[in-house]
């Protein structure tokens, strides 16, 4: 008789158990277009952490132009009432999403974690709406880098360029020895992440924010814009005609065999070279595009929140944030990625050399105002006229007969798109 | 006729489904690109607003005339050669059967699998013209693809790659459909094959024509796919269609209110040039 | 004629000629999809491999990756058939219906309904998907496989009833009107007389809808629920990553198995395709 009641006693403890845990289990859809080997892995990570925790994570990857097709499909989805958990958006489409009020409100797990304390300030405003969190930031990519092929250079007699000017004289000498000076990718965002990296090193800080940042029409129909627009095409004299329609991973790979010298681009980059067996400093070299090495212009990738009806997946949710924002998955991620913890303080032990300096830089420029954010990346303006200033840039870049007082007249034009 | 509800009944549902489906989604499109809707759609009206920034929009007009540009290439070539074939596989081939297949089965890949092929080959450093070249031509080159004012033409020929066969498949049954006895006496009268062919034949197919350009038509409508992997737009945009033009805005721009612009103009034009052919055709059946 | 004669010898060039221009970018996929990355970037685009393996096609298959999960094309197949058989059952159901009312039984503005409904052909696709997103939402279909299937049969009614129409239109009238006077009904003529002449458009409708199904993108990727994405979109995951090195191998590879079942239906039943056309699917 004992036994029977001790068993039912010990059944029911069990059954009240399983029920306790299963109420807490929630169901995380992620919307992503991380499809690639190295980022795949990484995210893996974070679903691993997330089913130790009992939940079940529905993965929704859609691969392609940056995230293109993935925002159409979520579009849709927040339109048919059935928003995922969390989606890879970041920037001025984090305000805009909120604005739409579909984001949730995370500041309770901010709260708990001390955000606030652990990202820069220029960092969490994004991440905010109308002062609440509504998205967690996962990193901090450097845009304004130039990646080199020391050996190339060597062949060439050519020495790494910390202006623009000595850029000019060291892709002369390239084009020399017959190596492609500038590894180049024709596409739009490429197009601009070179525009930008020769903005801000021409113009400087205050000249990229008030120009590029704030698009005030003053600046951007200046003298400097001038300079920028010209210089810029310059470059393009120096990379080859196969160029158009090129992926940016297949312009590094022309780096790591040395067929081209140089390539600007951020330190995703560097994620190739380290796949390749390469080791910086050595093999590759890692320097601040010219004219910038005191600024740096950043992309922060997050994933945003949406507001979502059962309790058991908004505790998913919480779960899934903090665990963005911990240590262990700063450090795995970003190793495997190429970039920085966007959380401070931490120890960079395991990082290379040129995410050590990164992350110096990071601090540093954040205190002194030229921590800039990156528009090719979608860092700073809104959709619609980062998406026309693009269009403009590369046209300019690709057409024979724009002259730069034209590209200045629609850039003017296009920075008013709403 | 008993029962004449019956049939009514029995096409009732589909009918209204699909009505619905096409008369009213263009309704909502139109609506839309009255109403200031960016990220997601919203109802507030604005005017014709979005249409004035659709016309100073110098990307949309390249769009435009690129899909007259494209359109033109694609159908034309498409019709051209698919009647070229069926004519010259008419000719009582012994292979007719393998050739056919061959002729046919790039409708078969999707035009993400046909774009990515095709950017490949057309590719200067890699493809087509470093292949010329190693074989010794070393001035040759086939640059289109990445030149802004000729890789429109890139995208005519990977489309009319894939689609010249189906032309060809329909025009060959038409042709295998005319009656044999009209040929016959043409041939007692002393006509050589040629003027069979283009005084009695080709004239013959009317009826098959008008439902390949149909079929045709709605392909070049749907190159969306095709433009996508092939070129994404480029160089720029000098590729760009307004398909690509509408999603681009819509769903990357957060600018739903300007591409439901430009989705109606596309319409509109497009019914333009249909709807008076659709008319004449019908009202001559019988 | 002389079998010899200039007009075989410039016909047969013709043909091969249109036929190699066709087979080029076939023999370049597979090609490539048998050549390890070594071989690829060193050889060109029309050489043949020095070393052929399956390789690439095992990856593409079972283990590459298309996002979190790394279980290659399998399940997106599966996901494809599942959806693909209903819709094009169901919409050449609906469409030889239509036809067969259409051609034999038309009523006063049914040729006007006939041409709205292929206005419908010329719609782009983009302009469905965020209000349809909308009703599949209210009817709690949304983002499952069922709201695609729905999508696609809704989408495909024009095509298929101007297929089916134009056919019937070329059966006499004579039968329909024979069987009516035996006492024959609307379902009955249907079933006993209009259906069993319908195998050559069945063929080419089947066939039609397949392909375009099967190939389809956009409705694949913006209507299914995680559980149900279609082939076409792993083939994107596949091989559109936004970064690391580009496996094109692995990519021709999974082009390749995508294309297979619609490269197997156009090449076994390309006959009867063309078969079924001659029979009078565009005489309308």
């Amino acid at each position: 008789m004992q036994r029977i009641v001790s068993n039912s006693l010990g059944l029911i403890a069990a059954a009240a158990a399983l029920t306790c845990t299963s109420a807490r289990a929630g169901e995380l859809e992620v919307l992503h277009w991380w499809t690639s080997g190295g980022e795949a892995k990484a995210a893996a990570a974070l679903k691993a952490s997330m089913q130790a925790k009992g939940h079940t994570w529905k993965d929704f990857a859609v691969a392609g132009g940056g995230g293109d097709a993935a925002m159409t499909v979520l579009k849709s989805r927040v339109v048919s009432g059935n928003a995922p958990a969390a989606a890879q958006i970041k920037g001025p489409s984090l305000q805009e999403w909120a604005k739409e009020g579909v984001l949730a409100n995370m500041d309770g797990v901010a709260k708990a974690e001390k955000w606030d304390e652990l990202l820069p300030k220029v960092v969490s405003d994004v991440m905010k709406y109308k002062g609440n969190y509504i998205a967690v930031p996962v990193n901090v990519h450097r845009v304004n880098w130039l990646w080199a092929n020391p050996a190339a250079f060597q062949k060439a007699g050519a020495k790494l360029p910390t202006t623009w000017d000595e850029f000019f004289v060291a892709a002369e000498a390239l084009k020399k020895a017959g190596v492609i000076p500038v590894a180049h990718g024709g596409q739009n965002w490429q197009d601009f992440t070179t525009f930008e990296s020769v903005a801000l090193g021409v113009g400087g800080a205050d000249f990229y924010k008030k120009a590029l940042v704030q698009l005030d029409p003053a600046s951007l129909s200046s003298p400097t814009m001038e300079k920028v627009l010209t210089t810029f095409k310059r470059v393009k004299d120096y990379t080859d005609k196969n160029a158009n329609g090129r992926d940016w991973n297949l312009a590094t790979a022309m780096v790591i065999k040395g067929e081209a010298g140089m390539q600007l681009m951020g330190d995703w980059a560097k994620g190739e070279f380290i796949a390749a067996g390469k080791v910086p400093g050595k093999d590759f070299a890692c320097v601040a595009a010219p004219g910038t090495a005191k600024a740096y212009t950043f992309n922060v990738d997050s994933f945003a929140m949406f507001k979502l009806k059962n309790d058991a997946n908004v505790k998913a949710q919480n779960d899934l944030a903090a665990a963005i924002m911990g240590t262990e998955f700063q450090e795995v991620f970003n190793l495997n990625k190429g970039s920085i913890p966007v959380r401070l303080n931490m120890k960079m032990d395991k990082f290379d050399d040129c995410a050590k300096l990164s992350s110096k830089d990071f601090v540093d420029d954040a205190k002194s105002g030229t921590l800039v954010p990156s528009i090719a990346h979608g860092m700073a303006v809104p959709s619609a006229a980062e998406g026309a200033i693009k269009d403009v840039v590369s046209q300019f870049w690709n057409a024979d007969k724009m002259s730069a007082k034209d590209a200045m007249a629609k850039l003017a034009a296009a920075a008013k798109t709403k | 006729m008993r029962a004449a509800w019956l049939p009514k009944l029995v096409v009732a549902p589909s009918f209204v489904l699909a009505l619905l489906f096409i008369y009213g989604l263009i309704a909502w499109n139109g609506y839309l690109s009255l109403s200031a809707s960016r990220l997601l759609p919203n109802y507030e009206f604005a005017g014709f607003q979005q249409y004035a920034n659709l016309f100073e929009s110098e990307r949309f007009h390249v769009a435009l005339s690129n899909m007259a540009v494209f359109g033109t290439l694609f159908v034309g070539g498409a019709m051209a050669i698919g009647l070229v074939l069926a004519i010259l596989l008419d000719q009582k081939i012994r292979a007719e059967g393998v050739l056919r297949t061959i002729y046919l089965y790039p409708m078969a890949l999707s035009f993400i699998v046909t774009g990515t092929a095709w950017k490949w080959i057309l590719n200067p450093g890699l493809g087509l013209e470093h292949l010329v070249q190693q074989w010794g031509w070393e001035s040759f080159s086939f640059d289109w693809l990445v030149d802004p004012d000729k890789a429109i033409y890139c995208i005519a020929i990977a489309g009319v790659w894939q689609s010249a066969g189906f032309v060809m498949a329909l025009f060959l049954a038409g042709l295998r459909g005319i009656d044999d006895s009209i040929v016959k006496a043409a041939q007692v009268d002393g006509a050589s094959l040629p003027r069979i062919y283009w005084r009695i034949l080709i004239p013959s197919l009317r009826p098959v024509f008008f439902s390949t350009l149909m079929v045709v038509s709605h392909l070049a409508i749907k190159s969306f796919d095709l433009v996508m992997a092939l070129t994404a737009g480029g160089p720029g945009f000098a590729t760009d269609l307004p398909a690509t033009f509408m999603y681009a805005m819509a769903f990357s721009r957060g600018q739903i209110g300007l591409g439901a612009a430009s989705a109606t103009v596309m319409l509109a034009l497009v019914a333009a040039i249909v709807v008076p052919y659709l008319y004449s055709e019908l009202r001559v059946k019988k | 004629m002389n079998r010899l004669s200039v007009h075989r010898v410039l016909l047969w060039a013709a043909l091969l000629l249109f036929a190699a221009w066709f087979l080029t970018p076939l023999y370049v996929m597979v090609v490539t999809s048998l050549k390890d990355m070594q071989q690829v970037r060193e050889g060109n685009l029309l050489s043949l491999p020095s070393d052929p393996t399956l390789a690439s096609w095992a990856k593409a298959w079972s283990s590459a990756c298309t996002g979190i999960d790394c279980g290659g094309l399998k399940p997106f197949f599966m996901n494809s058939l599942l959806m693909v058989v209903p819709a094009v059952a169901v919409s050449t159901a609906i469409g030889s219906l239509n036809g067969y009312v259409l051609a034999k039984w038309r009523f006063p503005g049914s040729e006007g309904l006939f041409a709205m409904l292929l206005f419908g052909v010329f719609m782009p696709m983009q302009v469905v998907l965020l209000p349809m997103s909308q009703v599949l939402g209210w009817l709690g279909i949304a983002s499952s496989i069922w709201g695609l299937i729905l999508v696609h049969v809704i989408a495909g009614i024009p095509s298929t009833t101007l297929f089916f129409r134009n056919y019937y239109v070329g059966l006499p009238d004579e039968l329909v009107k024979a069987a009516m006077l035996d006492g024959a009904g609307f379902w009955r003529i249907f079933t006993r007389i209009v259906l069993p002449l319908s195998t050559p458009i069945m063929v080419v409708t089947l066939i039609w809808q397949f392909t375009n199904i099967w190939n389809d993108f956009l409705y694949g990727v913006v209507f299914s629920g995680a559980d149900s994405k279609p082939i076409t979109v792993g083939l994107n995951n596949l091989a559109n990553t936004s970064s690391s090195v580009k496996e094109y191998n692995v990519d021709m590879a999974a082009a390749m198995i995508a294309a297979l079942p619609t490269l197997f239906v156009y090449i076994v039943a390309g006959k009867y395709f063309v078969r079924g056309l001659t029979a009078g699917a565009v005489k309308g």
